[in-house]
């Protein structure tokens, strides 16, 4: 499954990079903490969390991960959408809390 | 693993610039990966620097990240005019933070930036002065790939 059928199934709307969202996904990390995610997560996951900022996108590129999902409704910053587009790291957004976005993307990717 | 020089160089840090967090230790992931460095070692050098490059942002007014690359290991020192640790051991333990809230919120300061440089490092020393700054040393060997 790629980043786009992700997008797609869980209806998110895609605000950066969006060029890129043919990377296949090969799981899910959740977590608010940079620190935890630079320790844990793996490279083709998507991360799902509430960070807004632009070091979000540095974390996920440095981790090579296929993308970020924002919950809750929250928007990210101008300057997170650019660096986004920079390291072609896509940034979805979703009106769903974390605990429904990653429940769903837990089904998708695991039943 | 191809490289057969040392190479070497250094990024200027300066504190507080969150902007621009993590543009070092990518620069040094994209040579590490250029030298044709095994994926693994790129992975936990990348790890190493970006937490140590985040402590420097973060707790001082500016730092250096000097990096060795020899065909037998990848040295990275950071050094910072920061305020200094006064106890080393009580720094290192996971989940101690001395970082202000806001940083917190930001999802940084979780305490575990040093931890998670030493376990991704084969050799990790640090040494500071209170009031003058702190000095940490990754070393991380480059093996061929033998695990295969």
């Amino acid at each position: 499954m790629n980043v786009q059928e992700v997008v797609n199934s869980l209806s998110l709307e895609v605000q950066g990079s969006k060029g890129n969202l043919e990377r296949e996904v090969t799981g899910c990390y959740i977590s608010d903490l940079l620190s935890d995610v630079m320790a844990h997560a793996q490279a083709g996951e998507l991360w799902i969390t509430l960070q807004t900022h632009p070091n979000i996108v540095a974390v996920a590129s440095l981790k090579n991960l296929a993308g970020i999902i924002i919950t809750n409704k929250r928007v990210p910053e101008e300057e997170t959408l650019r660096k986004a587009e920079d390291e072609r790291i896509p940034i979805a957004v979703s009106a769903s809390s974390t605990f429904e976005v990653g429940g769903m993307l837990f089904k998708m990717l695991r039943c | 693993m191809t490289q057969k020089k040392n190479i070497e160089g250094s990024f200027h840090l300066t504190g507080g610039d969150f902007t621009n967090a993590g543009g070092a230790s990518s620069e040094l992931k994209s040579l590490l990966t250029n030298l044709g460095i095994a994926p693994e070692i790129v992975r936990r050098a990348a790890i190493a620097t970006f937490e140590g490059e985040m402590n420097v942002i973060i707790h001082a007014v500016a730092g250096v990240m000097h990096y060795l690359v020899t065909p037998e290991h990848i040295k990275v020192t950071l050094n910072d005019m920061g305020p200094g640790i006064p106890d080393i051991e009580q720094a290192m333990q996971e989940g101690y933070s001395t970082a202000p809230d806001w940083v917190r919120e930001m999802g940084w300061g979780a305490g575990m930036g040093l931890p998670n440089m030493k376990k991704n490092a084969d050799e990790f020393r640090i040494d500071s002065i209170v009031g003058e700054g702190t000095t940490v040393e990754i070393l991380i060997k480059v093996k061929e790939d033998e695990s295969l």
